[in-house]
């Protein structure tokens, strides 16, 4: 379904951000991508739908090599391709709905984005994922109004809008408290299962990897370092990934004061 | 335990200088002093002509006290009128023309090539002060209102271009990636994803720049480019003071009332 081939990605200042990135996933497929920071997770993922140019390799989504669109081309390749912010990245001026729908800009002409004129089915579907998201009572209330939870659910509503195919997950979990980001997490892979879409999940914390994903791939400067089962990560794999520390130790701060 | 701390040396701190050598930072503050002093003294300050022309500055603070609204009425009245008119036209198409140029000089929506296009316009309009303008407007195409409609609406783009373009490029950068990801198009990325987080900030800038212009349509009729301006620089060319302190009482009064309505409306704005 999604192969990348080669990937290498070189900005302007600074070494490789991706030093030739192979990776194949199937319909259906959710893995988490680990890593420590800098690693190039986030440029990985924004590589997928062009928000970052690669420098080279390419990246075929069904059969079609994204890193080769033109622009028209690209936008509509996008459609297809739902994204999901850590910092949310609504547009905190704007409604619940109004951000929802924005989910189906491409889709829709200039004028209709303009005067807000979205066809029926846009709007049905839209009310119906803010049912499932939890948020039918906030239809019209401004993005600005709504806690972090909340926000990331119009988020998860606005791409899943899209009826995408692949769903890439910039660190949705990064900026909410431990509950919160185990529900967004179920709540995610819930409807990605539901919806047989495949789902990149770039994520910094490892426990959530292992509890919601089945495959986790390692990513260490640049390079896919490793590729397994969920199930199978162990403190070698986390070395490998992350580097040297006591894996063990759940608590060190308890150990060292007793 | 004292003794332990005379052992441990004091270790003072003072604020880093700005310049490190001292020698330098006093040789530098030296010469700005004497520079000072030569420049001040060539202004060759002539006490007799200050004492003579003190004479006319009462003459002029006392008919200032007589201020006479009526022998110049019509052309006070007309004057008014020219200046509210230049402001409104010079106002909106100044914004109208500015928006595109904006957009082109924010560099998180723009294309490298077309954003240093729009800031070399932005430099060059904002280099150039509105009397400046005038006068080459004036020049080019004649006295009257349309020089100083021109120089207003040039003045307009170059401060609302500035101030909005740099605005925009402090908004969500993730809201922008966001939208671009949807797959929406430009266009639509600048009214779904730029307008609305620059949009009150737009309006109070427009509704700023309205009150701007209106000030500035006072000071431009004094090179000949239309408006209240005008009639004020003929007063005073006739010595007619007591038409130029109505004059004045008038642009107060109207500069006030425009602060008064700006003010209150961004405060609802916000």
């Amino acid at each position: 379904m999604l192969e990348i081939i080669d990937l290498v990605k070189k900005y302007d200042s600074g070494p490789l951000a991706l030093d030739g990135v192979n990776l194949k996933i199937e319909a259906g497929d959710i893995i988490a991508l680990i890593g420590p920071s800098g690693a190039g997770k986030s440029t990985l993922v924004r590589c997928i739908n062009r928000l970052v140019e690669p420098t080279s390799g390419k990246i075929m989504l069904n059969g079609v090599d994204i890193s080769s669109l033109n622009k028209k081309e690209l936008r509509e390749a996008r459609k297809n391709i739902g994204m999901i912010f850590q910092e949310y990245a609504l547009v905190e001026r704007l409604s619940v709905m109004e951000n929802v729908l924005s989910g189906r800009l491409a889709s829709v002409s200039f004028w209709q984005s303009l005067r807000r004129n979205f066809p029926q089915k846009y709007i049905s579907e839209a009310l119906s994922l803010l049912d499932r998201v939890g948020l039918g009572d906030y239809v019209d209330t401004r993005a600005d109004q709504l806690s972090g939870g909340q926000r990331q659910r119009v988020g998860i509503a606005r791409a899943l809008l899209q009826k995408p195919d692949l769903l890439l997950l910039d660190e949705p979990t990064a900026s909410l408290d431990p509950k919160t980001a185990r529900q967004i997490m179920r709540l995610v892979v819930d409807l990605v299962q539901e919806k047989n879409i495949s789902a990149i999940i770039n994520i910094h914390e490892v426990k959530l990897a292992e509890l919601f994903t089945k495959r986790i791939v390692g990513l260490r400067e640049g390079r896919i370092v490793y590729d397994e089962e969920a199930a199978k990560l162990d403190t070698d794999a986390l070395t490998l990934i992350y580097g040297e520390e006591d894996w063990e130790s759940e608590r060190p701060a308890e150990d060292e004061s007793e | 335990m004292n003794s332990e701390n005379q052992a441990v040396e004091e270790r003072t701190w003072s604020k880093p200088k700005l310049i490190d050598s001292a020698f330098l930072r006093w040789t530098i503050t030296f010469l700005v002093i004497i520079y000072i002093i030569f420049a001040v003294r060539s202004f060759e300050i002539n006490v007799d002509r200050i004492i003579r022309g003190l004479d006319r500055a009462w003459e002029m603070l006392y008919a200032f006290l007589q201020p006479d609204f009526l022998a110049r009425q019509s052309h006070i009245f007309q004057g008014v009128l020219e200046s509210i008119t230049m402001t409104v036209v010079a106002t909106s198409l100044g914004i109208l023309f500015a928006i595109p140029v904006t957009l082109g000089a924010a560099k998180n929506i723009s294309p490298l090539p077309v954003y240093y296009f729009c800031r070399g316009i932005l430099v060059v309009f904002r280099s150039l002060h509105v009397v400046i303008l005038a006068i080459l407007f004036v020049i080019m195409f004649g006295f009257g209102p349309f020089a100083g409609v021109l120089t207003m609406i040039i003045n307009s783009i170059g401060f609302i271009g500035k101030l909005l373009s740099e605005d925009i490029e402090n908004i969500s950068d993730e809201t922008l990636e966001a939208i671009r990801a949807t797959g929406a198009s430009w266009p639509q990325l600048i009214i779904y994803g730029v307008w609305p987080q620059v949009s009150s900030r737009f309006i109070g800038l427009s509704i700023y720049r309205a009150d701007m212009t209106f000030r500035q349509s006072t000071v431009i009729g004094l090179v000949g480019a239309g408006g209240i301006g005008a009639v004020l620089d003929t007063a005073m060319g006739r010595y007619d003071f007591n038409t130029a302190a109505a004059i004045l009482i008038v642009i107060i009064i109207l500069v006030l009332i425009g602060e008064y309505v700006s003010s209150a409306i961004r405060r609802r704005l916000t």
